[in-house]
């Protein structure tokens, strides 16, 4: 038997979550008043977990590092958010969003999980709009939606290419509110650093107040770490630049067990890398695969005439190019699934046909979208002979409303205008799968202590498809949480107030105050950006879109190295007592450095191709599928929840075995 | 493309923190590629004083893409710098030319008092919107069908532009008055645009424009200089909208 026990109720898919519901312990309202809950993190998830838990009527803190929760990173999400909906009447169902989402994650989520997260994405939408989410409409005033990569529906809903910013600044208000009555304690420029567990049970937190340099120590009954995506252990993603891993490596190290760390999303369309002073990478949104046509040139000879300026993309005949992904996979095209697509980009320019001057980059085009939309508006209209310049009027019109801040984004970026040539892009760290592991009720391995949003390891199995982290943040917020984590609250209610004078809390205080002497004293040569590049570059040539055993063992021996090498070297200017930003930058490498090492274990380990995670060793020999991912479910069906035992390398492997009982296991196809 | 470096000239605010006094030092910076960004610029400025064994230039910034509202520089005295309808993040070296001296401060007015060098205390914006930026609906997902009440698309899209405000406090900086008008009828005006937002309209505005009052911003003397700083282009309109809901209030509560 393994340790971990994820609670899955019994009992038929379509019905667990409702008898969970009924089943599980509530707490009465007079008595909420004496339980505090901690949130950190102010994004989807955590945004709408405190308003909901406040809203209950428990005391709810909640911490982000930046100065206002607003400005969490699930503001620059642009594209959408899934919801079973089926307003468009195109056959969309709970069970198809379900299935979509387990296959898209390559079979590798937990059933349970996802069916709920479907069956509440409904709600989503309704609760978002009573919240004065303006969401884009048709003309008939009725919502609208598009379509994202891995489906075959329309069910996205969108708010231009800012879903994520009006989402969040949703949520957002529901805490203003709460704030406003004094029901959620804001800590704004605070930074959890250490988790503080009495008695086998999380009831605090030790947080760094980053204006005065203060440590500070905050008491719970329980604690929820929504903290995000660990993204940046690459340095360059699309994360934001304060992105980190801290609030989650941390609970790890005291006893939460981090699952499955090496699914991460490459995202297939981002704008390629310019420099070496390049600090991120900036995601051109998947909707874009809606209308943008990828390609590159069929031959060899006119990518060098393209490279250097001689030949336009224009000039480029229908022939003469390779829509490679239309040829590769007609069946779904440019709107296969995100680790698919970005392997194929991957594929070409390894072959020699990027674009650009580093050669790393596709085309995404938008003269045919152009085009159609240009006549389809004509049309409408009443111009039935339209002149061409109209046609490209009316169509680039149309391209403009649906993602005019994505062009405009673009064309400040590149100083190239999207509208009248191809946009160039390659694929860039976007999201991570992976991430701490939690039961049915997102709790952790620690009694008390959740985990929602991205920095939990559920949902979306070894691959996420588009749209649906904003989905799973929300429903983790709004929906889920607040009812599981009744479930152990419930025995707290004569806990009384816990004092922050116990002794676990002066040993987790220690621990992090020691660690900014010791960062503090080392007085190197080097500054953390210098580590951090480092880092970055092991983990993008050995644990990037492709991998093999060779280069992760080469990749932990090099990260092992990076690490020593930072802790004896690294210069971080003035103290600890003021703000300072290369002190915050170096508590955060200090645990991307850990959690690398982890990454490239996991990797290492998982000898099959799943989702994100590809390995050369296994893929298809023969047949249709020649040179597609193998998986490898007689060896691999299982969750890797890792567990930590003093270093990385030495971490100890639980696994939670998967179970289909709802949905036939298939090699994925898209073809 | 030429990627010539660029030799610049930067002047910036520095301050040790809230109580100290600031001023004005000068770097000298080169081989500056017009492909930068602006914050990358002022990263390898950092990078530079690290390795000089000087204190680095702290700057807000998180998601480097123009929508976390983070940054917020004055740079050769104007908001978000030279180029329009974008953050600082956003801005990039092209903008400027080989030789250039550029001035940089932070955001300047009473209600965002400088916590360090270019950072300000932006948190009065939050407790204008927890005065009343919000719509009082709990979050039990026991609403009604999000098509049941259709909104007509133009109210829909004008509502849209009016919520894309990233809470920079551009506007405030740039306002002669240093007043927040253009930010807080943003919100007010997304809000009055939907039934949703209806049933407070009028507690809405009166409560967050009290706490505007209190948090010391000044008064709007209809210059449109905020509107034109704007980096996610917040029309006027929002402002005359919110005098009318203002009035409205007003003339309610006589009754
Ligand atoms: C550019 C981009 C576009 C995207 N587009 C889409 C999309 O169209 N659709 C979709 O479904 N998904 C999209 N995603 C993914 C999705 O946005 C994220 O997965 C999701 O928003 C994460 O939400 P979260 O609440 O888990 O974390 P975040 O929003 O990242 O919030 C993390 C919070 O934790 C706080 N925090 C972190 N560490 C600490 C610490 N140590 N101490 C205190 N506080 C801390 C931060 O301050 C912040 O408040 C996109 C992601 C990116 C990067
Ligand atoms: S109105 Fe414009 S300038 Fe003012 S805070 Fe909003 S986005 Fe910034
Ligand atoms: S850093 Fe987010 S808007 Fe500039």
């Amino acid at each position: 038997m393994s340790v971990l026990n994820s609670k899955v109720p019994t009992g038929p898919i379509k019905d667990k979550w409702t008898k969970h519901k009924n089943d599980i312990n509530l707490v009465n309202p007079a008595n909420k008043r004496l339980i505090d809950v901690i949130v950190v993190g102010t994004g989807l998830a955590g945004g709408a977990a405190s308003a909901s838990l406040a809203e209950m009527g428990y005391n709810v803190k909640s911490f982000a590092y930046q100065d206002s929760p607003r400005r969490a990173h699930s503001i620059a999400a642009q594209g959408g958010i899934n919801a079973a909906k089926n307003y468009q009447n195109d056959g969309d169902s709970v069970y198809r969003l379900f299935y979509d989402t387990v296959k898209g994650g390559d079979y590798r989520s937990r059933e349970a999980n996802v069916y709920r997260l479907a069956e509440v994405s409904a709600n989503i939408i309704d609760q978002c709009v009573a919240q004065g989410v303006p969401f884009g409409r048709e003309y008939g005033g009725l919502l609208a939606n598009r379509s994202f990569g891995g489906v075959l529906v329309s069910r996205t809903f969108y708010a231009k290419g800012q879903t994520g910013q009006q989402l969040l600044l949703g949520a957002y208000a529901a805490m203003n509110r709460q704030i406003g009555k004094g029901k959620i304690k804001m800590y704004n420029r605070h930074e959890m650093l250490e988790l503080v567990v009495v008695d086998g049970k999380a009831r605090g937190i030790i947080a760094r107040d980053m204006v005065t340099g203060e440590i500070e120590r905050h008491s719970a009954h329980a604690v929820v770490i929504a903290s995000g995506g660990y993204g940046n252990v690459f340095y360059l993603s699309t994360n934001a630049m304060g992105s980190n891993v801290t609030a989650a490596w941390r609970i790890h190290k005291k006893g939460a067990f981090f699952a499955n760390p090496c699914y991460t999303q490459i995202h297939p369309t981002c704008i390629p890398r310019s420099g070496d002073y390049q600090s991120k990478l900036t995601l051109m949104s998947e909707s874009l695969r809606n209308d943008g046509r990828i390609w590159v040139p069929k031959n060899i000879e006119d990518v060098e005439g393209i490279r250097t300026g001689k030949i336009k993309p224009k000039d480029l005949s229908e022939d003469q190019r390779d829509y490679y992904l239309e040829r590769r996979y007609p069946a779904f095209g440019n709107l296969v699934p995100r680790d698919v697509a970005s392997r194929a980009a991957k594929e070409r320019c390894d072959a020699g046909y990027g674009v650009n001057a580093t050669g790393e980059a596709v085309f995404l085009d938008f003269a045919s979208a152009i085009q159609r939309y240009g006549k389809e508006r004509a049309y409408v209209q009443g111009h039935k002979n339209p002149t061409q310049e109209e046609i490209t009027r009316l169509g680039e019109q149309v391209i403009e409303e649906k993602y005019g801040n994505l062009f405009q984004m673009y064309e400040k970026i590149t100083a190239d205008n999207p509208y009248k040539t191809p946009m160039m892009i390659y694929p860039a760290v976007h999201y991570t799968m992976g991430g701490i592991w939690v039961d049915y009720n997102l709790m952790t391995t620690i009694p008390g202590c959740y985990c929602a949003g991205e920095a939990n390891f559920s949902d979306h199995g070894a691959n996420r498809l588009g749209a649906s982290a904003l989905m799973q943040g929300l429903a983790d917020g709004y929906f889920v949480l607040p009812y599981t984590i009744g479930d152990f609250l419930a025995d707290e209610i004569r806990t009384g107030e816990i004092p922050t004078n116990l002794p676990e809390f002066d040993e987790a205080e220690k621990e992090v105050k020691d660690r900014i002497e010791k960062l503090m004293n080392i007085k190197g040569s080097k500054s953390v950006d210098h580590f951090h590049k480092e880092l970055g570059k092991v983990m993008w040539n050995n644990c990037g879109m492709s991998r093999n055993e060779a280069g992760l063992k080469d990749a932990i021996v090099k990260i092992k190295a990076i690490r020593e090498e930072f802790w004896k070297d690294v210069r971080i200017p003035g103290t600890a007592n003021e703000l300072n930003p290369e002190l915050e930058k170096a508590m955060r490498l200090v645990d991307f450095l850990e959690l690398g090492e982890l990454f490239a274990v996991d990797a290492l380990h998982r000898k099959e191709s799943c989702g994100g995670h590809f390995r050369e060793e296994s893929v298809e020999l023969d047949g249709e599928q020649k040179g597609e991912a193998k998986r490898d479910d007689v060896n691999f069906k299982y969750v890797a929840a890792w567990e930590w035992t003093g270093n990385p390398s030495e971490a100890k492997l639980n696994k939670e075995e998967l179970e289909f009982n709802d949905i036939e296991l298939k090699q994925r196809s898209y073809k | 493309m030429s990627d010539k470096g660029m030799n610049l000239t930067l002047k910036i605010w520095r301050q040790k923190d809230s109580k100290s006094k600031g001023k004005m030092e000068t770097y000298k910076l080169s081989d500056i590629s017009e492909h930068m960004s602006f914050l990358e610029m002022l990263d390898v400025l950092n990078e530079q004083l690290i390795n000089e064994g000087q204190e680095p230039v702290a700057f807000d910034h998180d998601c480097r893409e123009g929508i976390c509202g983070m940054c917020s520089l004055y740079i050769n005295g104007e908001a978000h710098g030279p180029d329009r309808g974008i953050t600082t993040c956003q801005l990039h070296m092209r903008m400027f030319n080989d030789g250039d001296t550029i001035v940089i401060e932070p955001w300047r007015a009473a209600a965002f008092p400088v916590t360090k060098d270019l950072i300000v205390d932006r948190s009065a914006m939050d407790r204008i919107q927890q005065a009343g930026g919000f719509i009082s609906v709990n979050t039990s997902g026991n609403t009604q069908d999000a098509n049941a009440i259709p909104i007509n698309k133009s109210d829909a899209d004008k509502s849209f532009d009016a919520a894309a405000c990233i809470g920079c406090g551009a506007c405030v900086a740039t306002c002669k008055n240093a007043s927040a008008m253009l930010f807080v009828s943003a919100k007010i005006s997304q809000f009055a645009l939907l039934p949703q937002g209806q049933v407070e309209a009028k507690e809405r505005v009166d409560n967050m424009v009290k706490q505007m009052d209190l948090e010391g911003f000044g008064n709007c003397t209809n210059t449109g200089a905020c509107e034109a700083e704007c980096p996610k282009g917040i029309s006027l309109e929002n402002i005359a909208r919110m005098n009318r809901e203002f009035i409205k209030s007003a003339v309610l509560k006589d009754k």
